[in-house]
């Protein structure tokens, strides 16, 4: 089963759950950025949750069915369609061979997952398919996808018609919002910040900028204030952690953001509250920070990763 | 003498064991000795780790593994670093084209630290540099410590494209670029080297503890 690209203007690549192993290198994870959506996409399509989809942000995708197959769509910030319909997103369909299926982006939010059933197939590199445009490297030559690219999938798990119509209900999925509240773990390196800038990272709210990409979401609010040292020996980073550089505006680290660094983290976004930044739109969204505990963080991510038994056929 | 490490979240699925906070011989190769028993020993949930100069990141499955499990599990490891010994190390020669269209910040440097070119190069030659760790990109070798006349500070502003084979300096370090990226260090050089290539057996031309040696290439087309 394949699906052929026949229209593309916005950021489409492949991704899977990211590379794993070779952060010791210098090798980003890479991998889909919110991780939430990705994972839906595959179980609703039968897939193993580590099958590589495709992951479109900042524009449209439309791809040709050259077969029947089962497509799955999660995500927020696109419009689907199949055929002539338009249909919700979190759900699985079966789309018959010469079928368009389209996804159109919306004004606010940023990311849509489309599994395939049997997941798409390419070559691995460094053990994934996940595209690292910077490599360049996975995926499809560590490129976007383009017209008239294939994608072809494996075999499926079941059945066609046994995955179609499967649904993850809205209340088990993350509270996406445009200005979300996202907790943070603080530290390790809270001690370099004033307490002023502690007590405004806590409060106030920060815009995503335009400036953002897959490696790192930046924000911009009010400055955090060094106490002394701007830098410290470079050390392992990891996604959703917060560095400070000397002009006092955050980032945060994305998929493909570099595996280690030299500035101040001054805490990190907890796994649970990841995808709702990673779906913020720059020059649109803004968040706030708000501390709690690895305990409390670990908690709420097995809450919410508990929500995929609630996938249900409709 | 070595106090123990200290072992603090970073975030919820991965945390930092802190073996000091300098570039120095001894920390980092505890920080790979360490990182080397994890390879031989893993854990359920746990992913991977990231060695770098001081401190060893550690990431888990938050579904797998609490903190305070995955804490308790590498105190017993650290227990046992002091039995690890360094493997030998693998010398990598480096020639590198000094100045010129690459190594575009070598004029600067030199004026900034109040020396001739030739004595920019002459000094980064004449140490054979050790691999601390590996980060930032795919294959970017973390190399030290330069000799005390050749420390710049970082640019102000990084720049936004960095050649692959780009050789340069910050702080007591120096790096070759092995993919086009941005980049805040003085660029001094270039090197013909192929330094990443992900269709090869062996990615990596560089693994930590390696020797470096850099001389000047020879003028071939």
């Amino acid at each position: 089963m394949s699906l052929e690209v026949i229209e593309v203007n916005g950021l489409a690549t492949l991704q899977d759950p990211g590379r794993v192993g070779w952060r010791k290198f210098g090798v980003p994870t890479s991998g889909a950025m919110d991780s939430f959506a990705f994972r839906a996409a595959n179980l609703l399509a039968g897939n193993d949750s580590n099958c590589a989809v495709v992951e479109i942000g900042l524009g449209d995708v439309a791809l040709r069915a050259l077969h029947d197959c089962i497509i799955s769509v999660a995500g927020v910030g696109y419009g689907l369609s199949i055929y002539i319909w338009d249909f919700p997103l979190w759900s699985s369909y079966y789309v018959r061979g010469g079928w368009t299926i389209r996804l159109d982006k919306l004004d606010f939010d940023m990311w849509a997952y489309l599994a395939i059933s049997g997941g798409v197939q390419t070559p691995p590199m460094l053990d994934s398919r996940s595209t690292y445009l910077r490599g360049p490297f996975g995926g499809l030559d560590g490129r976007q996808l383009q017209v008239g690219d294939v994608l072809r999938s494996g075999t499926p798990s079941h059945p066609l018609n046994e995955l179609a119509a499967r649904t993850l209900p809205e209340d088990a999925r993350p509270v996406y919002s445009h200005h979300p509240t996202l907790d943070v773990i603080m530290g390790p390196q809270e001690n370099y910040f004033t307490d002023e800038s502690i007590a405004a990272f806590l409060s106030q709210e920060y815009a995503v900028s335009h400036t953002s990409d897959r490696m790192g979401y930046r924000l911009e609010g009010a400055v955090l204030s060094h106490r002394g040292k701007t830098e410290l020996i470079s050390e392992g980073m990891a996604m959703g952690a917060v560095q400070v550089p000397s002009s006092g505006q955050p980032i945060v680290m994305m998929a493909d953001s570099p595996t280690t660094g030299g500035y101040p983290k001054i805490g990190t976004v907890v796994s649970a509250d990841l995808p709702l930044l990673v779906q913020c739109m720059p020059n649109k969204s803004k968040v706030r920070f708000r501390k709690t505990t690895v305990a409390k963080a670990q908690k709420k991510y097995r809450e919410l990763m508990g929500g995929f038994e609630r996938i249900m056929e409709e | 003498m070595q106090s123990k490490p200290k072992i603090v979240p970073l975030g919820d699925s991965s945390l930092l064991v802190q073996f000091g906070s300098e570039m120095d011989i001894t920390i980092n190769q505890r920080v790979h000795a360490l990182a080397g028993l994890l390879d031989v020993s893993p854990l359920a949930g746990m992913i991977e780790t990231v060695p770098a100069y001081a401190t060893l990141l550690v990431q888990y499955d938050p579904l797998v593994l609490s903190f305070s499990q995955i804490r308790n599990f590498l105190r017993e490891k650290i227990s046992q670093v002091e039995k690890i010994t360094p493997r030998k190390s693998k010398q990598v020669e480096v020639p590198v084209r000094y100045g010129g269209e690459y190594g575009i910040d070598l004029e600067s440097v030199a004026r900034h630290l109040h020396l001739q070119v030739e004595d920019v190069i002459r000094i980064h030659m004449r140490r054979t540099y050790t691999v601390y760790m590996m980060g930032f990109t795919p294959g970017f070798p973390y190399m030290g410590k330069l000799d005390d006349p050749l420390i710049m500070p970082r640019l102000e502003v990084p720049r936004t494209h960095v050649p692959a084979g780009t050789v340069a300096i910050a702080g007591s370090q120096t790096g070759i670029y092995p993919i086009a990226s941005p980049g805040g260090w003085q660029l001094i050089g270039w090197t013909p080297l192929r330094l990443f290539d992900p269709n090869s057996k062996t990615p990596f031309l560089f693994s930590p503890g390696d020797e470096v040696k850099f001389v000047v290439e020879d003028h071939v087309a």
